[in-house]
């Protein structure tokens, strides 16, 4: 028999027991705890993390997918297939229902995206099931705002991040407690970088949607960036040219704020690569960081996770 | 690849996030998006030169007034390492940000600004690593192109700061001065010619160097069970599994234990991770036991080799730091969160003030007010078991939550 961790050197292995530590903090002190899933790479990596931590017991909490309606069909099949495998609980909500109730307008024009309407969809949705904690799949490397993030991150009655106000988070002393209407975010994956989930990825021979790999798309460019022409989600004037190209997914969000990138990485090993010698950061593919400078904290402080 | 966690410390402009974005951008680990977006608010400011701190300063709040609210937790990586640095405050009022970075971190730079030296927020900032044990110590003199890299005023920073560290407790710190310039990128990664007195290695060079001694493992095995597993499914119809992250030491399958409080004692059955089995469980890992007989173990508990018992007791002294604008005064009551064990506190005595300016003057006080930092003696409605932080990292220290506002309000570490 072999000695767990004798492969204590692996950054990638204190990684994975840091987060298998947190998901167990979440289930023991939350009443109703919840996995956001949106079919991306971070939360199916989330969602394998938790299978390990409460083996052999199935995860005791659900996930919930805030479906924009404008997700990419790949992620969706991808979603159902694999909680069915994992025999998992799926809540579903709508952003569309969001939009028909009258809760929020949809944007309108060439930049115009359904990402930041999620947010009142997911409040709404936090309110219905009385979830007091949301596990999510954010990285503090991914953008500065999320730099500042701590692993439990308090949410007021209005899901809003006071980021001035954190509380201080000591050692491995996660505080849970929150008053009745709060909720708590966390970030199991707080300190894993890109390459490292790409790695965990390649390591655990972990299934992901077809869309991170290479394969031929009707596209077009517009401001440096290529975006998906099919399916009709993403506004596009007359003039910008429809070309075919070989392309991938760099991270998986609303279609309508998530660029491609031009790659011929059919394989993960592949994928690693090139992000391994990638000279743009992972969010420099999502349009919705760069409406401002501080677009992504702006949207924290209204509850977006 | 090995990972080197640090946390910066020092005074506000002393450079700190200016020190990172160097590192960032002299080891090419700033993405073309990243660099072009500090070029573009450099030049909107109006800026000469390139301000890296808009790389890790991610508030507005923080932007506009130019200064580091909260930590920032900043990835890069050379061929030969992983870092993760901690960029943490350095006004007054966010020490409690720096010790939230630093609680988790191996080492620390401390930043000087060379034109101001050893200043208050220095013998603050050198206790609180001190009092965290903090092993490896840069001292980071900065600025040194405003003082004409003038060898003659290192000297003298380092003999002020030679001189804090003969009145520490802590003798076990490992302390490098580096003379550098952030802004220009003097011994920062690169080693500069302006500076030809300096014999020493760059920041970087020295960080490469550093041997991630693992200061969160000394002591003995100690494992908190955080979870219950059972299952209650076909297959693992009686699995009763206690799950947990191991703590000091390693433990193995036929260990002899014993769980606390109740200090029934068991062996080791089996050691899960995930659904493999394995003979032991080394420190760090998560993983989840079986015991051979069946008896009752719940969240709080903790499972430690027998004849290797820690403190078992209802009071204990500690060292707090207190974080919280309202004070703490004695007789209070808090929620004391040891690892993951929650007990309902009270403070008995608050022996004295602690000045972290190594004057050795201990002030009698009623209270404690933000950033204090005293010597306390607690009394709980049950027993926990504890060690020494001076022995055992994680089984030492503690946090102390108010439970009117459920805020973490202070940390500890049991003497």
């Amino acid at each position: 028999m072999k000695e767990i961790m004798n492969k204590d050197t692996s950054h990638i292995n204190s990684l994975e027991n840091e987060a298998i530590y947190i998901m167990r903090e979440v289930a023991a002190q939350f009443e109703k705890p919840v996995l956001l899933f949106s079919g991306g790479k971070d939360s199916i990596t989330l969602v394998r993390l938790a299978v390990k931590a409460f083996y052999p017991a199935k995860i005791p909490f659900p996930l919930m997918h805030i479906d924009t309606g404008h997700n990419f069909p790949e992620t969706i099949e991808f979603r159902d297939r694999l909680v069915k495998e994992l025999g998992l609980e799926l809540i579903v909500r709508h952003v569309q229902d969001s939009i028909d109730q009258g809760k929020v307008k949809e944007e309108t024009g060439r930049y115009s995206s359904r990402n930041q309407l999620q947010t009142t969809t997911l409040l709404d949705a936090i309110e219905e099931f009385k979830f007091d904690a949301c596990i999510g799949g954010a990285r503090r490397d991914e953008e500065k705002a999320r730099a500042k993030e701590r692993i439990f991150s308090v949410r007021d009655d209005f899901g809003q991040w006071d980021e001035k106000n954190q509380r201080p988070e000591l050692f491995d002393m996660l505080n849970g407690n929150i008053e009745h209407g709060q909720n708590v975010r966390v970030f199991p994956i707080s300190n894993w970088t890109e390459l490292d989930v790409w790695s965990y990825i390649e390591r655990e021979d972990i299934e992901i949607p077809s869309i991170y790999f290479a394969h031929k798309r009707k596209v077009f460019l517009r401001d440096g960036l290529i975006w998906s022409a099919e399916d009709g989600v993403v506004y596009r004037d007359d003039s910008e040219e429809v070309v075919e190209e070989l392309v991938r997914f760099r991270t998986v969000g609303d279609m309508s704020c998530t660029a491609a990138v031009l790659s011929d990485a059919v394989s993960i090993s592949k994928v690693v690569k090139e992000i391994r010698e990638s000279t743009i950061s992972e969010r420099g593919a999502r349009i919705d960081d760069k409406r401002s400078e501080a677009a992504m904290e702006k949207r924290k402080q209204q509850g977006y996770f | 690849m090995e990972v080197l966690k640090i946390a910066t410390a020092g005074s506000v402009d002393d450079g700190k996030s200016t020190l990172i974005g160097r590192i960032l951008y002299d080891t090419k680990s700033l993405t073309t998006d990243k660099l072009e977006a500090i070029e573009k608010t450099s030049k909107q400011r109006g800026y000469d030169y390139l301000d890296f701190s808009l790389a890790t300063d991610g508030l507005v709040a923080e932007r506009e007034q130019g200064i580091t609210i909260d930590v920032a937790h900043i990835y890069f990586s050379t061929a030969k390492k992983s870092y993760i640095i901690a960029d943490t405050p350095g006004h007054v009022e966010y020490t409690r940000n720096m010790v939230t970075g630093a609680s988790t971190s191996q080492a620390s730079i401390i930043l000087i600004d060379a034109r101001k030296g050893v200043i208050e927020q220095t013998n603050r900032h050198f206790f609180i690593n001190n009092l965290l044990r903090i092993k490896d110590v840069v001292v980071a003199i900065n600025k040194m192109d405003l003082v004409d890299y003038s060898e003659e005023i290192y000297n003298k920073i380092k003999a002020d700061f030679e001189d804090l560290m003969s009145k520490r407790d802590y003798q076990g710190q490992k302390i490098t001065f580096i003379p550098v310039s952030a802004l220009k990128g003097d011994n920062v990664v690169n080693k500069t010619d302006k500076m030809s007195w300096y014999e020493g290695q760059t920041l970087l060079e020295h960080l490469e160097e550093i041997d991630k001694a693992d200061i969160f493992n000394i002591g003995t095995p100690r494992f908190p069970v955080q979870y219950v597993v059972r299952p209650k499914t076909e297959d693992f119809h009686d699995f009763r599994g206690y799950a947990g992250k191991v703590y000091g030491g390693n433990l193995t399958v036929g260990d002899d234990i014993v769980v606390l409080p109740s200090q029934t004692k068991s062996k080791i059955k089996d050691i899960y991770f995930y659904d493999e089995k394995y003979e032991t469980a080394s420190r760090r890992s998560s993983v989840t036991i079986t015991l051979e007989n069946d008896i009752n173990v719940s969240r709080g508990d903790m499972i430690v080799k027998d004849g290797d018992l820690p403190t078992i007791d209802k009071q204990f002294t500690a060292n707090v730091c207190w974080m919280d604008s309202n004070q703490l005064t004695a007789g209070s009551k808090y929620i004391v969160q040891h690892g993951i064990n929650k007990v309902l506190a009270k403070v008995d005595t608050i022996h004295h003030k602690i000045h972290p300016d190594y004057s050795g003057i201990d002030t009698e006080v009623f209270g404690l007010g933000v950033n204090d930092i005293a010597s306390i003696t607690f009394k709980l409605n049950k027993p926990i078991f504890y060690d020494q932080f001076k022995n055992h990292r994680t089984n030492g220290s503690f946090i102390l939550i108010d439970p009117q506002t459920n805020n973490t309000v202070g940390a500890g570490f049991i003497q």
